[in-house]
């Protein structure tokens, strides 16, 4: 029989997907915003050119990609919670964190409104409007960076959108896409990061019906994970890639991104 | 013509090896299924030579009887002894052809090479085996696509590729033309003479006249006879057996 | 929104501009859903073979256990890889969480118990017209099991089918354990899911499109052989 054959091109295959974890690489654990909005396809590849270091991205929502640093799954942190983040660096899981660029958040909803917020500056007036109304809003649900902003909206309203939660308040338990997907199917209003929005393909009728207010800004921070709780992460690339991006050229590549000729992130990283 | 000694060792020279599978002597076996009595109380002797025709009406247990000798089941009480052995112990020795034959999905020649490769024979005796039976112009045709003649002979190839001392056939001509008939008894007659131990069923009176040199009469699951060939076509003892022979309807 | 029409036409220019991004997820899953059918078949196929002849206690518990293992969801096994994977995990020194290895492991562990299940009916019912004649010729059980699957291997080619196409379709475990990372562990459905997440629906559905082409012509392959055989009673 051939299953010689199969075996050993089974075992081929093996060794080359090893082979491949093997090279100067680094995984950075990221919130989904900046990688499904094309920034990393634009910055990586000018850090690549120069440093020579492979950066492989795993874009999943803040809380998970936390939860996968925190299981030595990755050399870099980089998402948008800070609190959740300074915890992480606090229980020594990263080495430091620092400020990278910022944003903001906006709320999208249906050209027609019906809970009539378009307009409105001050986010918690208008969430109180939509839950008052009982027009329905669609929750990320899942412990993401934007899940845990929408969330500490609402603790300064006085609403509890939890306990209408399959209501008017939906939460999809998913990302940023498959949550506008969601709440555009169903005519929801929506809090999403503006770098997310923009680059949406799906927009349909959705149109930014509240911006502008201070408390919807949003900072993401970037953090090497710390070779002292995870031995196997390569903090030396993990450093270089950090370095890099609050470096002046990688502020300056991050601020020269656009889509639909609007900068999507805007660099803010200290300077030293 | 045939080279006999390209098919098989010879049993006399193996006998000095193994002790000797014949005499067959069963007691008293008795075969029931779920709560009907299918064999009932049979006691047999089969000597060392020759070939044993077992003749009966359907439903009389022949094949079962078959399956019992071999040891491919179990009989509820009796014993089966092959010169002491129990079936089990000889099956290797011995082989069966199934009535309706069971070809793997292979080619012809393919078929031969598993029983000589399972067994650990001769790979090179192939060609002389399917020589043996008319076929080694099929030898690389599916097995599948063989007439009914063809698939019984590449079939009655396989059991003599194992080199038995006893070979079982069940009905091996059953609905097969009278060229197919021919080719097939003078396979089992060359076996014979070369001293294997051939025990036949079959429902072809004429076939049991040209075969046998005793034979078993079986009726509701007993041995209604048992006798030498030339006493029992001239006039069987038992009536089932002699209405039988004559043609009548036996039930 | 999107329609089925501009999506098929999208996914004609995207086949004929030859994209090498494309090219690259298109050969990563197949090799990865081929790799596992592969491997899945080397632990599946014996197993199935091994409790199709076999009569043993607790053969009944096997059976359901066999069966239940076919809806194994492909997230939960996704999470038992990564958790074995993982760096912190017990098996985190390989290094082999987010790449091609683990999915295909991820992949493996998700359609053996549909290629044993699915192998074990097919031998089973091959062994019932076989069996007599098998211990006739007093067959050693290796070699009963080895002329099984010989003899049953254009119907096993369709259990192998099955569960390819159940890896080559699942995103749940892939994305878990590969990550989606861009030209190393992404494959078509997580690409579609990306582009999904990202509202790109004509895009994912155009990859879709392209996926279930793959299918058919996997399929279609394996039928002409399947037919090959058939005509000269092999199957």
């Amino acid at each position: 029989m051939s299953s010689n054959r199969f075996a050993a091109t089974a075992i081929a295959m093996i060794l080359a997907g090893a082979a491949s974890a093997q090279d100067t690489s680094i995984i950075v654990q990221s919130t989904t915003s900046t990688a499904n909005s094309g920034l990393y396809d634009y910055l990586l590849p000018l850090f690549q050119a120069e440093t020579g270091i492979q950066v492989n991205v795993v874009a999943v929502g803040t809380g998970q990609a936390i939860k996968n640093a925190e299981n030595c799954d990755g050399d870099v942190l980089l998402v948008h919670a800070k609190a959740s983040e300074e915890k992480f660096v606090a229980d020594g899981f990263g080495t430091e964190r620092i400020d990278l660029m910022y944003n903001d958040f906006v709320v999208v909803g249906p050209a027609s409104d019906p809970a009539g917020v378009v307009g409105m500056t001050d986010v918690q007036a208008a969430l109180t409007q939509i839950a008052e109304q009982g027009v329905m809003f669609a929750s990320r649900g899942d412990d993401s960076g934007t899940h845990k902003k929408e969330l500490s909206l609402w603790a300064s309203t006085d609403v509890d959108p939890t306990a209408s939660s399959g209501g008017w308040y939906r939460e999809t338990g998913s990302g940023m896409g498959a949550t506008l997907n969601a709440g555009i199917g169903m005519g929801a209003y929506v809090l999403t990061d503006r770098a997310t929005w923009i680059s949406f393909g799906n927009k349909q009728d959705y149109q930014i019906s509240v911006q502008g207010d201070d408390d919807l800004f949003n900072q993401y921070g970037v953090i090497p994970v710390s070779p002292e709780k995870c031995p196997n992460v390569n903090i030396d690339a993990a450093q270089t890639l950090a370095d890099w991006l609050v470096s002046a050229e990688g502020q300056e590549a991050i601020a020269a991104y656009t889509v639909a000729d609007q900068q999507l992130f805007f660099p803010n990283a200290p300077t030293n | 013509m045939f080279d006999a000694s390209m098919m098989r060792t010879a049993p006399e020279s193996r006998a000095t090896q193994v002790s000797p599978i014949l005499p067959l002597t069963m007691r008293d076996v008795v075969l029931r299924f779920g709560g009907a009595t299918v064999l009932d109380g049979v006691s047999l002797d089969l000597g060392s030579r020759g070939c044993t025709v077992i003749m009966g009406p359907n439903g009389a247990g022949k094949s079962l009887l078959l399956k019992l000798m071999h040891g491919l089941i179990a009989p509820g009480s009796g014993d089966i002894l092959w010169g002491g052995a129990r079936p089990s112990e000889v099956m290797s020795r011995q082989a069966l052809v199934f009535q309706k034959p069971v070809l793997l999905r292979r080619s012809v020649a393919a078929n031969i090479d598993f029983v000589l490769k399972a067994r650990r024979k001769d790979r090179s005796r192939r060609t002389a085996l399917l020589e043996h039976v008319g076929l080694l112009h099929k030898a690389d045709q599916p097995a599948r696509l063989l007439s009914g003649g063809e698939a019984q002979r590449l079939a009655l190839a396989r059991a003599l590729a194992t080199d038995p001392e006893v070979l079982f056939l069940d009905e091996p001509t059953a609905s097969l033309d009278p060229a197919s008939v021919l080719a097939i008894e003078r396979i089992m007659s060359d076996a014979r003479q070369r001293g294997v131990r051939v025990v036949l069923v079959t429902h072809d009176v004429g076939q049991a006249r040209r075969m046998a040199d005793d034979v078993v009469f079986l009726h509701r699951g007993r041995i209604a006879e048992h006798s030498p060939a030339s006493d029992f076509f001239p006039e069987p003892r038992c009536a089932a057996a002699r209405d039988y022979v004559n043609g009548r309807i036996v039930v | 929104m999107q329609s089925i029409g501009d999506a098929l036409g999208l996914a004609v220019a995207l086949v004929l501009s030859g994209d090498p991004d494309l090219l690259e997820i298109v050969l990563l899953s197949l090799q990865v859903s081929l790799t596992a059918t592969v491997l899945a078949c080397m632990i599946g196929l014996p197993i199935g073979a091994l409790v199709a002849i076999g009569r043993f206690r607790g053969r009944n518990a096997v059976l359901i256990l066999m069966n239940a293992l076919m809806g194994l969801p492909p997230v939960v096994v996704g999470l038992l890889v990564y958790l074995h994977l993982s760096r912190s995990g017990p098996l985190g020194f390989l290094g082999l969480l987010y790449t091609p290895t683990a999915m295909i492991i991820a992949q493996t562990i998700l359609i053996a118990p549909i290629i044993a299940a699915l192998s074990r009916q097919v031998l089973e019912d091959l062994h019932t017209e076989y069996a007599d004649q098998f211990r006739s010729f007093c067959l050693t059980r290796l070699q009963t099991v080895q002329a099984l699957l010989w003899d049953a291997r254009y119907s096993l080619l369709t259990v192998g089918l099955a569960g390819f196409g159940r890896a080559v379709a699942e995103v749940g475990a892939v994305i878990i354990v590969g990550g989606n990372i861009d030209h190393l562990t992404r494959v078509m459905t997580t690409a579609i899911a990306l582009e999904t997440s990202k509202g790109e629906l004509g895009l994912a559905l155009a990859l879709g499109m392209i996926l279930l082409a793959i299918a058919l012509g996997v399929n279609a392959a394996v039928q002409s052989v399947r037919m090959t055989a058939a005509r000269q009673a092999y199957v």
